[in-house]
Order: C-alpha cells, then sequence, then structure tokens
C-alpha cells in the first residue's frame, strides 16, 4: 500500500524539522536578534513552504498514527475498513493543514 | 540411544521469552512508541492552540508566552514525548534499511545523539524563558 511509505516518509520529515521547533524555542531563549533570524526565516517564501509542509506532515502522520493504534487494538482490517480509515486520513490531514493555514493567515499569521 | 533435543539449559522455551523474551529488551521500545503516540494525540490540540496564539508575535510576546507554566508545561511534555517517538521511529527505519553492521551502529549511536540534543536544548531553551535556570 503506497500511503504505508508515506508514514514513514513523513516520520522522518518531522524527525528533521523538530530542527526548526528547537530552533525556534532556543532564538526564543537567546533575544530579540536571534528571534528576529528565525521570524525572518518563516516569513519567506521558503521559510512559509517548509512550514506548510511541516504542518502537513505532523497532521497526516497524527491521523495515519491512529489508524496504526486502531489495527493495534485488533480493529479495522476488513478491506473496506482499511480503505476508508486509509483515505480518512490522507484527506483529514490536507483539510487540517489548509484550515489551519486559513485560520493562521485570518489571526494575523500573514505578516 | 541417540539424542536429537540436547536440553542445554534449565530453562522451558516458554520461560525463556516469557517478560523480556530472548533479546533481553524485550517489546519495551514498541510499548513506548504506542505511549508516545497516545500522549501526542492527547497534546495535538494544545500545541495547535499555543502556536496559533504566538503567530505574528515579537520576541518580548513570545518569550512571555513561551515562559508561562501552562505552555511552558505543555510545550515541555510534547518535546518529551516527540523527541521520544522519533528516536524510536528512526532506529526502526536504521534497521530496516542498513544492513552493514558497523554502519547500522554508528546511524544508531547518531540517532540517539540527535535526539538526545534536540529534546535537551529545547528543554534547556524553555526552562530559561520560565526563568528557572
Amino acid at each position: 500500500m503506497f500511503l504505508s511509505i508515506v508514514h514513514r516518509a513523513t516520520g522522518i520529515a518531522l524527525y528533521v524539522g523538530t530542527l526548526l521547533l528547537a530552533w525556534w524555542l532556543i532564538a526564543a531563549a537567546s533575544g530579540p536578534t536571534a528571534y528576529g533570524h528565525v521570524h525572518d526565516f518563516i516569513a519567506s517564501f521558503i521559510g512559509r513552504l517548509i512550514v506548510f509542509g511541516y504542518t502537513w506532515a505532523l497532521l497526516h502522520h497524527l491521523f495515519s498514527g491512529i489508524r496504526h493504534l486502531v489495527w493495534d487494538l485488533g480493529y479495522g482490517f476488513k478491506a473496506n475498513e482499511r480503505e476508508t480509515m486509509t483515505w480518512g486520513a490522507l484527506v483529514a490531514g490536507i483539510s487540517a493543514t489548509v484550515l489551519l493555514w486559513i485560520i493562521a493567515y485570518m489571526i494575523g499569521g500573514g505578516r | 540411544m541417540s539424542a536429537p533435543n540436547v536440553v542445554k539449559s534449565m530453562r522451558t522455551p516458554l520461560g525463556r521469552v516469557r517478560s523480556l523474551g530472548s533479546s533481553h529488551s524485550g517489546t519495551t521500545d514498541f510499548w513506548r512508541q504506542r505511549i508516545t503516540a497516545v500522549a501526542m494525540v492527547l497534546l495535538m490540540v494544545p500545541v495547535i492552540v499555543v502556536v496559533m496564539m504566538m503567530l505574528g508575535s515579537n520576541h518580548a510576546g513570545a518569550a512571555q508566552m513561551l515562559g508561562s507554566p501552562l505552555v511552558a508545561i505543555i510545550l515541555l511534555l510534547f518535546i518529551v514525548a516527540s523527541t521520544w517517538h522519533m528516536k524510536i521511529g528512526m532506529q526502526v527505519v536504521i534497521e530496516d534499511y542498513v544492513h552493514h553492521e558497523s554502519l547500522k551502529l554508528a546511524a544508531i549511536m547518531a540517532n540517539n545523539f540527535f535526539s538526545f540534543a534536540v529534546a535537551l536544548a529545547s528543554i534547556y531553551a524553555i526552562l530559561k524563558l520560565a526563568g528557572g535556570v
């Protein structure tokens, strides 16, 4: 199944992406100059693209992961259940990402 | 008088695999991967709310919010769960794809260093903002 490898790929992307989270926190602890660098990077086109990708990777991994937890509990192994959960995780991940970014721009993240 | 099944141990096969199993570390990582996963399912909404509240804020605003107890605790829990989860996840990936023994050990060691460093750096930053360090 193609989406099985996507779970792993998003996991690897999130692994690297924690560097961005750590950089943001360290910069906040360091002072206004360091925080300004992070802010400038995230506000740039490339930065925004990376954070958008990170948001999707996180949410897809979350929904896809919930699917795995359901399987761990012994449910959802019928063909139609597998299909529904897998497509559900994909659609939920994309929808939630777009929704969060719309909200983010509405409350002033567009700066 | 042949003895095809020579018993080399007093322990029964069942006894050997019970509890921690033959590898002596058993399913610890498997179980911790699930604990941290469920923890992050629960933490996801609070973390998203925290990040959303900080959008567009300058350094003073972000530092003040990151230093407040509730936000700091939510982020600390998320950092512990996520770095632990990603360390186990990457180890599974390494074990699946890296078959050269010494390269595999080096990669697993690097994975531990990276995950621990990210965790400690992030925790230190939050504690400093919270005024504890």
